[in-house]
């Protein structure tokens, strides 16, 4: 067990806690940058999937996780990241202001889906962003002159500054540098006002508003950088697919990503790569474990959603907290071993609160 | 004639989503969640009446009955197993939930082998049958299904306003806590508010059925039912089917009258816009919070 003896308030907002974490997230970062070396091609391509996800997680973590708004169209913004960065990329331009493009019109959207969401909450918000999502779909399908419709849109690969980013490698690279940015960008910002205000939304919005929070504008700031995100991984996800059709921007993709963050562990940044890399290495798992089903579950075209739909039930049945909640039970018990007690993370019991009157 | 011809198509349509979207109310008013699963439910419906009328060879009522009986006590199972245990925690955990669900329900389908993976037909005695009333050319299984919604939406007016159960569902959707303390077994009351949703939904899985055959996917009809619901205000049963009928009949007639695409997305503009102007719908109630 480890004890933080504090002599300094800077101590309490500090990004690296102890010596613990420098160590840990060093060796990561050092482990992560080393995978070209280390991980087959197979793998370095999951990875890379793995940090794409986690960016466009970070994006949904901000809103569903830090600010409590819930958004089911969320892989809207992603496409249009994808799409602005696929269009201007084929245009010509260099991909530092390509992806700059990308996020600025995914921040732009999300501030007009957030409108509504100053007005309507819960539910109603779930259904603005679900109706946003389909019409932002059918926009891609339709709109062929820029989007090539449903017959799809390859996307070139990124180039800046006289280097073309063309290998595995050199993408994975970049793909690592934006998402240790975009990491470090949402610490700091939940650790800084504007984030603490999030939180404070988050759990009360009546007690949020009467400490001077002014809720439109964080609401709509929430919006706009969780879609900024969204954008900045849809760039990614274009440039790695290489391949663009609408229906890789539909709901099943906006449920994904809510399943992301709910399994991962819903207000933790490392509930959002522990989500992604179950979303990315589960398909993998399952075709793995095909031989060793019977035939009519194996050949099913629905194994994955049971299996989706089962870890999701589990997950907020007995584990609310998600991965990254399992990992801190660990953790604990770990640390405090043998003396564990069962309890310590009993789920309060809450009498039913009601939303309506929220 | 063409614009009641395509109103009578998009009435008949409606019902269906107004169908759906009377189980999402008939829950939300009850527990507070939103259900998602609400449209898997429908094509698990529509699969009973399958499995009723071609494996056990029943007839058509009595697989109708035996339908509506099984997936009541799904509702009832659903309610006792999952969503009791995690009342209370926030409702985008409730939903994530149902969502899980509707995964399970529609993956699970698709497991049974030779079935799950294939288009049926639902062998109703009134398919493919046309009336001709003054110019008018009218399909019998959308009249069937006008008719029935009518028919089950005075039912379940009757039993809300007039027997007990109902009386004691409404006390305990308007404040659970008051409707406890007179006694009313609120818990049970949840688990009958879901069987009955379950019912519902099978209902309008069987109605469906004959018009867009039955596979896995049907359910993901349930998705244009909640524009429908909150069309009409979340809180309000009757706002439920009104809300169904206007997304209906915008849907048929934009089908007819807009270019191509308007037609898939008609609803959720209807909705995007009645969330700008009347954040709770038609029939929906406002209330503050006050601290």
């Amino acid at each position: 067990m480890r004890y933080l003896f504090r002599t300094d308030y800077a101590q309490d907002i500090r990004l690296a806690k102890h010596g613990g974490h420098l160590f840990w997230y060093g060796a990561l970062l050092l482990v992560l940058a080393l995978a070209p070396w280390l991980l087959p091609e197979y793998w370095l391509a999951q990875l890379t999937f793995v940090l794409i996800y986690g960016v466009v997680g970070l994006g949904l973590m901000v809103l569903a996780g830090f600010t409590g708004l819930f958004s089911l169209g969320h892989a809207a913004f992603l496409g249009v990241g994808a799409y602005t960065q696929a269009v201007l990329t084929n245009a010509g331009l260099p991909f530092p202001i390509a992806l700059a493009c990308a996020a600025g019109l995914s921040a732009a959207a999300g501030v007009v889906v957030g409108l509504p969401a100053l007005r309507v909450k819960g539910i109603y918000l779930g259904m603005a962003t679900l109706s946003f999502g389909f019409i932002i779909e059918e926009v891609f399908a339709r709109w062929e002159r820029v989007t090539g419709g449903n017959a799809g849109l390859s996307v070139r690969s990124p180039e800046m500054f006289g280097w073309a980013v063309d290998t595995a490698t050199e993408f994975y690279a970049l793909c690592l540098v934006i998402t240790v940015a975009c990491t470090l960008l949402i610490l700091n910002l939940l650790r800084a006002p504007t984030g603490r205000a999030f939180v404070a939304i988050r759990d009360s919005e009546i007690s949020a508003q009467s400490m001077g929070i002014h809720l439109a504008y964080y609401k709509t700031l929430s919006f706009a950088i969780s879609a900024a995100l969204a954008g900045v991984g849809g760039a990614l996800y274009a440039h790695n697919l290489r391949f663009l059709s609408p229906d890789q921007f539909n709901l099943l993709q906006s449920i994904d990503l809510l399943l992301m963050v709910v399994i991962g562990g819903l207000g933790s940044i490392h509930g959002v790569f522990l989500g992604a890399i179950f979303l990315i290495t589960m398909p993998q798992l399952i075709s793995a474990s095909k031989g060793w089903l019977p035939m009519v579950i194996a050949d099913a075209p629905g194994l994955k959603s049971v299996i989706y739909g089962l870890a999701l039930v589990l997950f907020v049945l007995f584990e609310p907290m998600g991965m990254y909640g399992r990992w801190l039970k660990l953790r604990t018990y770990l640390q405090l071993f043998p003396f564990y007690r069962k309890g310590l993370f009993k789920r309060q019991k809450s009498f039913q609160k009601s939303d309506r009157l929220k | 004639m063409q614009f009641v011809q395509l109103v009578i198509a998009g009435i008949a349509q409606g019902c269906i989503y107004g169908l759906i979207a009377l189980g999402f109310v008939l829950i939300y008013k009850a527990t507070e969640t939103v259900s998602f699963a609400q449209g898997d439910l429908m094509m698990l419906g529509a699969f009973g009446g399958l499995a009723c009328m071609t494996f056990l060879g029943f007839p058509f009522w009595l697989s109708v009955l035996a339908t509506i009986a099984a997936m009541a006590a799904l509702g009832l199972a659903a309610e006792r197993v999952v969503i009791r245990p995690i009342l209370g925690q926030p409702a985008f955990s409730i939903v994530m939930l149902t969502i899980g669900i509707g995964y399970i329900v529609r993956g699970a389908v698709t497991m049974i082998p030779g079935i799950g993976t294939e288009t049926h037909l639902l062998p109703v005695p009134y398919k493919d049958q046309i009336w001709n009333a003054g110019g008018l050319v009218l399909n019998v299984e959308q009249m069937v299904v006008i008719a029935s919604t009518a028919l089950l939406c005075t039912g379940l007016f009757v039993l809300f306003r007039y027997s007990k159960l109902g009386i004691a569902m409404q006390a305990s959707s308007q404040n659970q806590l008051a409707a406890y303390y007179m006694g009313i077994p609120v818990q049970r009351l949840n688990g009958l508010v879901w069987a009955l949703a379950a019912g519902v939904a099978a209902i309008a899985g069987i109605l469906l059925a004959p018009i867009t055959f039955v596979h896995a996917n049907m359910g993901l009809i349930g998705l244009k039912a909640f524009p429908a619901a909150v069309v009409g205000g979340f809180s309000s049963l009757p706002g439920a089917i009104v809300g169904g009928l206007i997304i209906g009949i915008v849907e048929s007639l934009s089908g007819f009258y807009l270019p191509d695409g308007f037609k898939d997305v008609a609803a959720y503009i209807v909705v995007l816009i009645m969330l700008m102007l009347k954040p709770n719908g038609l029939f929906g109630e406002k209330v503050r919070k006050k601290v």
